[in-house]
């Protein structure tokens, strides 16, 4: 365990040192929601009614635009036969990386989406809702974007093609992350079954994802 | 690549690969540490766990020094010791750092060292963390002819301590190998 959390936190110290990790998933972030506003008009009730897709849509972004800095620097020098020669299983690093992703990134954005729905002018209702459901769904993004970086390891420029990977996998989480926060001023008893599908989701990439990143890392290592 | 390779590496000795460039010494080291396969053949680790791999009772240092730049020099250090199931103190890594001539740059990030300076910090994960074995693929590049002599010292205390060494380096590191392969000699052509 001890090694488990060793390389969580010095992945998290990395995106937090390094350009390009937590902050600019942040500043990608505050970005589209200041320049949304902009764009569409001051009408708050079509505001109010767009905020909380165009809140998670640009959770999905942000998440993605950081996607490949999960593996490719310890690809690129060397970091990553190291860790494959363990004595951590691959699966686990794996599973780690995930979980810094998610705490540098997914995490800080899902606690400050209720902050920021402000500029949409989004229904209080939905600031505890929203969060529980980004809190959850960020974390199936993170596992699913470890998946796509792995799949995509040792590829120059592999954002794009990781973008196009994932992008499928992560239509359920939007789909029922929306449904989840829209369901408390439209129809409440939706809440409770897409927020179970959500933790579904989220679940079923903990088990499968680090499984199947492994399998793509040593495929190409070995 | 090679055929017809066969060789023997017994406690406490080392194994030097020699060979011109091209010839397979990298992909004899990567094969050994678990980073491909062989065609024909096999490779056996007596005496050992035999739940364990050779890659997992191995140190193999490649041509990458896998040291992350926006860390400082001991936290690399202190990782990889963790990672590899170590846990650690600070004098200790002082220690480990002392042996390559560091220690003045323990709290410097990795990012301001040289490319011999980051080979040195490299090495001195070899001892930190104790592994039977060795593989080093040319570990004296970069180095200066005080940092070769410092190497030269770590490999002879590994194989004094009982630990297997397969190396490959053109620089003469002043030591006696008790075995050799020349891989040139092996149908490893240089193209």
């Amino acid at each position: 365990m001890t090694v488990f959390w060793s390389l969580v936190r010095r992945d998290l110290v990395l995106t937090l040192r390094q350009g390009g990790g937590a902050g600019m998933a942040l500043g990608f972030f505050l970005t589209v929601l200041v320049l949304l506003p902009l764009g569409i008009g001051p009408d708050l009730n079509f505001l109010q009614r767009l905020a909380p897709g165009a809140l998670w849509i640009t959770l999905l972004l942000s998440v993605l635009l950081s996607t490949d800095r999960i593996f490719a620097p310890d690809y690129e020098d060397g970091s990553l036969e190291l860790m494959t020669m363990g004595p951590m299983p691959l699966e686990l690093v794996a599973l780690a990386k995930s979980v810094a992703h998610w705490l540098g990134t997914g995490l800080p954005l899902a606690i400050l989406a209720p902050g920021l729905g402000v500029l949409l002018n989004l229904d209080t209702l939905l600031f505890g809702p929203i969060m529980l459901a980004m809190v959850l769904g960020s974390l199936a993004l993170s596992l699913l974007a470890c998946l796509g970086a792995a799949v995509t390891v040792g590829l120059r420029r592999g954002g794009m093609i990781i973008s196009l990977l994932i992008l499928p996998l992560y239509v359920p989480v939007l789909i029922f992350g929306v449904a989840a926060t829209n369901s408390v001023t439209g129809v409440p008893e939706l809440f409770g079954p897409s927020m179970l599908i959500l933790t579904a989701i989220s679940l079923a990439s903990l088990v499968l994802a680090p499984i199947a990143a492994a399998a793509a890392v040593r495929a190409h290592m070995t | 690549m090679f055929s017809g390779l066969s060789f023997t590496v017994a406690q406490g000795e080392g194994l030097l690969l020699e060979g011109p460039n091209g010839t397979g010494k990298t992909s004899l080291l990567r094969i050994l540490a678990g980073f491909g396969a062989i065609e024909q053949g096999a490779l056996e680790l007596k005496g050992a766990d035999e739940e364990l791999t050779i890659g997992q009772r191995a140190h193999y240092l490649g041509h990458q020094n896998a040291l992350k730049l926006a860390l400082s020099v001991e936290e690399n250090l202190t990782f990889w010791a963790n990672f590899m199931g170590q846990s650690v103190s600070s004098s200790t890594i002082a220690d480990h750092l002392g042996a390559f001539n560091l220690e003045s740059l323990s709290s410097y990030s990795a990012g301001l060292l040289s490319a011999g300076q980051k080979r040195r910090l490299a090495l001195s994960r070899l001892e930190l963390v104790s592994r039977p074995i060795w593989l080093l693929d040319e570990p004296s590049v970069g180095l200066d002819t005080a940092s070769c002599a410092l190497l030269a010292d770590a490999m002879s205390r590994h194989m004094a301590a009982g630990g297997l060494l397969i190396a490959s380096t053109h620089t003469d590191l002043g030591l006696t190998f008790k075995n050799k392969v020349n891989l040139g000699d092996l149908g490893g052509r240089a193209t």
